[in-house]
């Protein structure tokens, strides 16, 4: 009897600390609202399973629980019911699934409008690229990294050079307008994860990764990394600032360049060097 | 109704299996150390994968204090790591897999399939002494300098043997590397002898389709396991020589606080597949001998047949084949080929449909039974709702677009301990519960198991189902603190306390659990031959618990399926395998 009841208590505690309880997702900042619909249309799908198959279970060990004289009935199989329940999860997995890859397919289709923006990660911190006037980036290794070359860009390439180079600070964004995330790594993995903007993916030494997306909402919005990079990596946090277009280009105009930078410490390193 | 056909002339087919009497020790040591009995290797393993699981739930207490009174018990970073990531591989590895083949496959296997032993006794001792070997060496590597691996338990590269991570440029990762390819070598010796003695030694009768399901999930399981665990082997064999040797598997061009590495030209990415080429089956190598253990505990206390044992066992084959192809899932935001989302959410989405037959089937099992709420009955059933939760929150994450906001945050981690943590235990402690009685001759406590059982389900839950809501806010996983960023709305603080309380009790709950072991092998109730009047074979050997051979001069003849419980017309509500019991038809 105490089974049954702490089996309803279960189901329906469940419910109620998902709907009373204070703890759900913070407000969204991107267009991915339909990542939270279909998550939303997931909890109820499941919460449904979940609610009737464990009152489903409650229901039989109150109803058939053990007395003198109860006889279990004898029943192998049921073909007519397997089936049945069979063709009805399928369907209801079905109708999970389709809306996710409708949706995964948004994820991963680029816009052709995009601004690409480039995050780099090393241990632990965050720095970031954006493309300059010619909208493009310069190609970058990791074999180029060092003191005066801090993100590895290469310094032959033109469409480098006007590279604007945000090093460990904050990233400026324009609102409402998509950009293409590219991300970068020189030692481990890491993972550039705003939670407002609800997207996230891994940056993996030796490769380029990317998502897209658009800021909705104007704000200071907290980086975090989300894949073990060692030991720092509770503490690699950041911050994009998403602002109107013209406060955006304020900012902008304040940013140096990849050859301004490279200039200034070729200077430097040649006149601190006592061999020269 | 029953068409499960009932053909008495057909029953027995001819003796295919010559009976082999297994080697008989002559000295103490080859008695009681170097046994090669597999019930007392089944034992061994299993004292072994406890005392190493004491260790893994005691780092899980540490690891509770940090996140739950973060001001109170801070611990450095490294630490912090070091406790996670041996935490987890302890967990998965060394207590759930070797529990379950090593001990349940060893002491179920041969009774159950009528078997005087496993088929080559001598490679399944060596079997435990490798095993146990890998357990020093992962306990060794608490004591080198610099401490164990903190790479977490998926043991990533680059970062894994780098400066930047506890363990990386000490031994720490070394000896990880090196107790997981003793694993693996000590498994693959008992696993074949599980698949050979399955295959090779059933006594007379005992047809594939009458096998209980306990010996199909531990069956299908090893299988999968001597499928799986050779592509976790090359890839420690492979960051080993990266290590060690300088090569470059694993390793891109690489600066490292600045300082370039002499590494390149190798793919992390590679490494995420092979690890979870391995990683995933791994769930189910641990659940499907849950999945059948907890089928034979439901159908024993509830009196009925399994419902629909055909369909189990398909269910179960086929999900240990689709588990192949699924393991993407755990790689959908990696960076790998965004294409590789849809294939891989389709897979693991498709695996959803074998899994749901079976959690209905334990329903239908229950449905019209005579339902005993005994202790292995009470785990099956928090075994099902365990289940069930962890398996529906499955849903989000296979879900490859959902996945995207919880991938990497304490959703993920509440998810995994539901469905494979919680939910194997859960089957763990009722397995016991049941088996104790054949395994001592002894019943063990029922009022320590009722607390034990209580709390452990009442915990679990409590500790668990709140840990995915501090992952919707989005608090990532392997976070020592995660501060007060401005994306908490409402402060997760109180919610971490809670559940760290809850921790310690359920924790302190299995210390009670293992006393009632121990108090119970000498004053527990005696439990008679067959204590649940359960109709599988290992119940039916001369003595309880059974001698070294397992049975008298003859082995048994099997004429039924392990499930004949109130067949209508039976003198009683139970019908041995080995009785030849048949239904006299009426006259009409
Ligand atoms: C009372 C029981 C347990 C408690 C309180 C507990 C708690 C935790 C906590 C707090 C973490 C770290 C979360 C983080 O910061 O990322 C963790 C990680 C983990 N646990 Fe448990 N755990 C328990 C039992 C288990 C069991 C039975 C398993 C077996 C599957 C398990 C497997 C893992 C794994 C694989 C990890 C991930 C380690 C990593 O991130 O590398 N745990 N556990
Ligand atoms: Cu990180
Ligand atoms: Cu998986």
């Amino acid at each position: 009897m105490v089974v049954v009841i702490a089996l309803v208590v279960v189901v329906v505690g469940s419910i109620l600390f998902h709907l009373l309880s204070p703890w759900w997702w913070t407000p969204i900042a991107s267009n991915w609202g339909y990542i939270d619909a279909t998550l939303v249309i997931t909890f109820w799908i499941t919460g449904f399973v979940f609610t009737a198959v464990i009152l489903f279970m409650a229901y039989c060990v109150w109803r058939f629980r053990h007395e003198p004289g109860r006889v279990a009935a004898f029943e192998p199989e049921n073909r007519r019911l397997e089936i049945w329940l069979t063709v009805v999860t399928g369907l209801g997995v079905a109708a999970m699934l389709a809306p996710g890859l409708v949706v995964w397919k948004q994820f991963v289709t680029v816009p052709d409008d995009a601004t690409e923006v480039e995050v780099f990660a090393q241990q632990w911190s965050w720095s970031f690229r954006l493309p300059g006037e010619d909208g493009r980036l310069g190609t970058s290794d990791a074999a180029l990294v060092g003191p005066d070359n801090p993100l590895g860009i290469s310094p032959f390439d033109r469409f480098g050079q006007d590279d604007i180079i945000i090093e460990s600070d904050d990233l400026y964004l324009p609102i409402g307008k998509p950009v293409k995330m590219v991300l970068r790594s020189v030692d481990v993995l890491h993972n550039f994860y705003v939670p407002e903007f609800r997207a996230k993916m891994d940056m993996v030494p030796g490769m380029v990764t990317y998502f897209w997306f658009t800021p909705t909402r104007i704000g200071e919005f907290e980086v975090l990394c989300a894949e073990l990079c060692g030991v720092g990596h509770g503490h690699m946090r950041g911050f994009v600032q998403i602002q109107e277009e013209t406060d955006y280009q304020a900012w902008l105009q304040e940013q140096r360049t990849f050859a301004e930078l490279w200039e200034e410490r070729r200077v430097r390193t040649a006149s601190s060097d006592p061999e020269q | 109704m029953a068409n499960i056909p009932y053909r008495p002339d057909e029953q027995v087919p001819p003796a295919e299996v010559p009976d082999v009497h297994p080697p008989h020790p002559h000295t103490w040591i080859g008695r009681w150390v170097f046994s090669q009995d597999a019930k007392y290797i089944a034992i061994q393993y299993s004292a072994t994968a406890i005392a190493i699981g004491l260790v893994a739930l005691v780092l899980s207490w540490l690891v509770r204090l940090q996140l739950g009174f973060p001001d109170v018990f801070s611990f450095s970073a490294e630490a912090y790591y070091q406790f996670i990531t041996m935490h987890g591989m302890i967990m998965v590895i060394y207590l759930l897999t070797a529990i379950f083949l090593g001990g349940f496959g060893n002491y179920l296997i041969p009774l159950m399939v009528g078997a005087r032993d496993m088929v080559f006794p001598f490679v399944n001792m060596l079997s435990y002494w490798v095993y146990l070997l890998a357990v020093l060496v992962l306990v060794a590597s608490f004591f080198v300098p610099g401490g164990p691996t903190g790479a977490g338990w998926t043991l990533y590269p680059p970062q894994a043997i780098l400066s930047g991570t506890p363990g990386g440029q000490d031994a720490g990762i070394i000896l990880m590397l090196l107790s997981l390819i003793l694993f693996i070598i000590g498994f693959t010796m008992g696993g074949l002898n599980y698949v050979v003695t399955v295959l090779q030694a059933r006594t007379r009768g005992m047809t594939l389709m009458r096998m209980p399901l306990t010996v199909w999930g531990i069956f299908t399981a090893t299988v999968m396991a001597l499928l799986a665990f050779p592509a976790l082997f090359v890839a420690c064999v492979m960051m080993l020589f990266d290590r060690l040797l300088g090569t470059s598997f694993f390793m891109p061009t690489l600066v490292e606080m600045g300082e370039q590495l002499s590494y390149g030209g190798g793919s992390p990415i590679v490494f995420q597949h092979l690890f979870w080429f391995f990683g995933h089956p791994e769930v189910y190598i641990v659940a499907l001998p849950a999945f059948g253990i907890v089928s034979d505990l439901i159908s024993v206390h509830a009196r009925k047949n399994v419902f629909g044992y055909r369909m189990m066992v398909w269910a179960i084959v086929i999900i240990g084949a689709l588990s192949f192809i699924v393991w993407a899932h755990h790689m959908y935001v990696s960076g790998m080929h965004p294409y590789f989302g849809f294939f891989f959410a389709t897979t693991t989405l498709i695996i959803a449909v074998p899994t749901a037959i079976k959690v209905y089937n334990w329903l239908l099992t229950l449905w019209r039974g005579d339902i005993h709420l005994t202790l292995p009955m009470l785990f099956a059933l928090s075994f099902v709702v365990t289940f069930v939760n962890g398996g529906l929150t499955g849903l989000f994450l296979g879900n490859v677009v959902v996945d995207v906001p919880l991938s990497d945050t304490m959703f993920v981690v509440a998810h995994f301990h539901m469905v494979m943590g919680v939910a194997p235990l859960m089957v763990i402690f009722g397995a016991i519960y049941h088996w104790h009685p054949l395994m001592t001759g002894r019943m063990l406590n029922e009022a320590m198991g009722q607390i034990h059982f209580w709390v452990t389900f009442i915990g679990t839950y409590a500790i668990f189902f709140p840990m995915h809501y501090v992952g919707l806010v989005g608090v990532p996983r392997r976070y020592p603190e995660i501060g007060d960023p401005a994306f908490i709305t409402t402060p997760v603080d109180g919610l971490n306390a809670f559940i760290s309380i809850a921790a310690f009790i359920v924790g302190a709950a299995q210390i009670l659990f293992l006393f009632n072991i121990a108090w119970s092998a000498r004053n527990g109730r005696d439990a008679g031959g067959n204590p649940w009047r359960a109709a599988s074979l290992e119940w039916q050997t001369p003595q309880t618990p059974p001698r070294h051979g397992n049975w008298a001069d003859d082995l048994p003849v099997v004429y039924r399926w392990a499930y004949d419980y109130s067949v209508p017309g039976a003198p009683e509500d139970f019908i041995a395998q080995d009785d030849p019991w048949v239904q006299q038809t009426a006259p009409t």
